[in-house]
């Protein structure tokens, strides 16, 4: 308050004479450093409490999610004869992941070469699916022609489920291998060349107003135009796709057996380790968690907006 | 300004109008003749323009005006080529209009730049397609030009999401002028933006015409625009079957001034004669 009227005065007197301004300056730049010196540390005591409260806001719900999960799991394995519970699994995964990479012969080998060998099939039979699934979204979506030929036969095949692929793999292919990435191929594919093709007929008409008005060549179209906006799409259907494949390898894997996690659940069955059976469910949960986290990072790279 | 105009012309069009007097601008420069235009939807056939007669010079910046909805912007979808009249012609430079072409520009009302492309690589885009022969140097000359023109060059290597409408819409005019066409096509160009803005752009626009001497259909709902940029003002009667209503010749010298006009009485008499055709004889009833 009392800073205003000195100023005032001053000011008034600057009109006179060069010293008082000089004075002003050193005043002003003393209130400036002042609320300066006063303003980051007050600043940065609030976002600290702010950030630290955001922090447990974010983490309270997920954690009292997992506990009331491994309370209710406790609480079944307790009542239910054979169930381990969330201790004896625990131990057990200790042991387990101890040693993730043995072989003892190719029936007995370490979780570690079950997890890399199922996620090599996947990335092989949902590698091939994208490389024939998105670009057969982007003709489907840009011809009407082709649209209304494939739309007949995606919805006849697409609600198929994928195990019903595994016998006509096993009988083109005549090894289990190929046929448990024809399944995941088959399955995998259709996420990728719906969503190209809707993220295709997407593209605001603006754009393709300015294609036509430039008169762009079908090559500009797709690489500056299509590809570009369609994009978020098909990295949708990507995510979608590998959701399922990776869903759809544990099923495939138990039928056609050989390494893998899918053969592991099985195998540990057939020898009644239940503890093994119930870390594989959460190995799955956590890869596919994990590969979906990743997708999302990609997709987030190339958000234009 | 003539020899400008001169330049302008392809190769083509100088051995149509060998016979005319050089120097004097071309007559049906963009011409319409007996448009009709119909949209089919669900519900059946939408007319949507009758009998549409528009006869414009070389040079010349003409508006369209009228309320929504009145196919205004039809009128300039198929001077751009965008779409086809159900009846009559449309030419260009002599020739008819077929499909959408360079030699059309079109500023779009949301500006339509490409988000994921630099200002500088959207207006390149189009540069290239139109200079696509000459050497990359001279192709980053131009553009560089385009946007040096609208006062963009500072916001050369900024994405559409990192400026301002205004300087969009700029960047979208820039994208249009550098293909130097024979004909600018506005679409509402600064429908989207604020008043102050809007003033700014429109005067930008006004000394730019000038300079290039380009041909200008503008459409929009803006009368003091109309008036101020307009050497002829088309104003359109309320759909469906609409029609152009009257033309008015706005004759009054060039450059402008907003500030002189606002007290000019001939202005405020054209002003007003736009505004009686809008608000008495043509009347929109509330929706």
């Amino acid at each position: 308050m009392n800073v205003v009227p000195i100023h005032q005065e001053i000011l008034e007197s600057s009109k006179e004479d060069t010293k008082p301004a000089k004075l002003q300056m050193v005043k002003t730049k003393a209130e400036v450093t002042k609320s300066t010196q006063i303003l980051p540390i007050a600043q940065s005591g609030f976002t600290w409490g702010e950030k630290s409260k955001e922090i447990m806001r974010q983490l309270i719900p997920p954690v009292i999610g997992l506990l009331l999960l491994l309370a209710v799991w406790s609480l079944i394995a307790a009542q239910a004869q054979g169930l381990p519970g969330p201790i004896s699994t625990f131990k057990a995964a200790v042991v387990l992941f101890s040693d993730p990479f043995y072989i003892n012969g190719p029936n007995d080998q370490g979780i570690g070469w079950n997890i890399v060998s199922s996620l090599q099939r996947v990335a092989l039979g949902f590698g091939l699916a994208a490389m024939v699934g998105i670009p057969l979204g982007f003709m489907i979506g840009r011809f009407e022609f082709l649209n209304r030929m494939t739309a007949p036969i995606i919805s006849l095949l697409r609600p198929v489920s994928p195990l019903a692929w595994l016998p006509i793999g096993l009988l083109v292919f005549k090894a289990a291998n190929p046929a448990a990435i024809w399944v995941i191929f088959i399955s995998a594919i259709w996420p990728m060349i719906i969503n190209t093709a809707v993220g295709v007929s997407k593209v605001p008409q603006d754009y393709m107003n300015v294609a036509k008005v430039l008169n762009l060549n079908e090559w500009k179209i797709l690489t500056k135009i299509l590809i570009p906006s369609t994009l978020p799409y098909v990295l949708t259907g990507v995510r979608l796709s590998i959701g399922v494949a990776w869903l759809v390898i544990v099923a495939a894997e138990m039928l056609t057996g050989g390494v893998g996690i899918g053969f592991w659940v099985w195998d540990e069955w057939n020898n009644l380790v239940v503890e093994h059976i119930i870390i594989a469910i959460f190995v799955v949960g956590i890869v596919g968690l994990l590969l979906e986290q990743f997708l999302i990072a990609i997709a987030k790279r190339f958000s234009y907006e | 300004m003539e020899q400008n105009k001169e330049k302008t012309m392809t190769a083509s069009t100088k051995e149509k109008v060998a016979a005319k007097p050089l120097g004097k601008p071309l007559d049906r420069y963009v011409f319409i003749e007996n448009v009709d235009m119909e949209f089919r939807s669900k519900k059946g056939v939408f007319k949507a323009l009758e009998n549409i007669n528009l006869n414009i010079q070389q040079g010349e910046f003409v508006s369209i005006i009228g309320h929504s909805g009145c196919g205004k912007s039809t009128v300039l979808n198929l001077i751009a080529g965008l779409t086809q009249p159900t009846k009559g012609n449309l030419f260009c430079a002599g020739r008819e209009i077929a499909r959408p072409g360079p030699d059309r520009a079109v500023v779009f009302q949301n500006h339509s730049l490409l988000p994921w492309l630099t200002c500088f690589e959207n207006v390149y885009l189009a540069v290239e397609r139109v200079f696509g022969s000459e050497t990359k140097v001279n192709l980053d000359v131009r553009t560089h030009a385009a946007l040096d023109l609208v006062g963009l060059s500072h916001a050369a290597e900024k994405r559409p999401n990192e400026i301002s409408g205004g300087m969009k819409q700029r960047v979208g005019i820039a994208r249009a002028l550098a293909m130097e066409p024979k004909v600018l096509l506005l679409d509402e160009p600064f429908g989207a933006l604020d008043a102050l803005t809007r003033a700014n752009l429109q005067d930008e626009l006004a000394k730019i015409i000038e300079k290039s001497g380009c041909t200008a259909v503008m459409v929009t709902h803006d009368v003091d625009e109309a008036v101020l940029l307009s050497d002829r003002i088309v104003m359109m009667t309320n759909g469906p079957s609409a029609t152009i209503g009257e033309i008015l010749t706005v004759d009054i010298p060039k450059p402008r001034n907003r500030l002189q006009l606002a007290e000019d009485k001939h202005y405020n008499h054209l002003r007003s004669e736009v505004l009686r055709f809008l608000y008495e004889r043509h009347a929109k009833k509330a929706a």
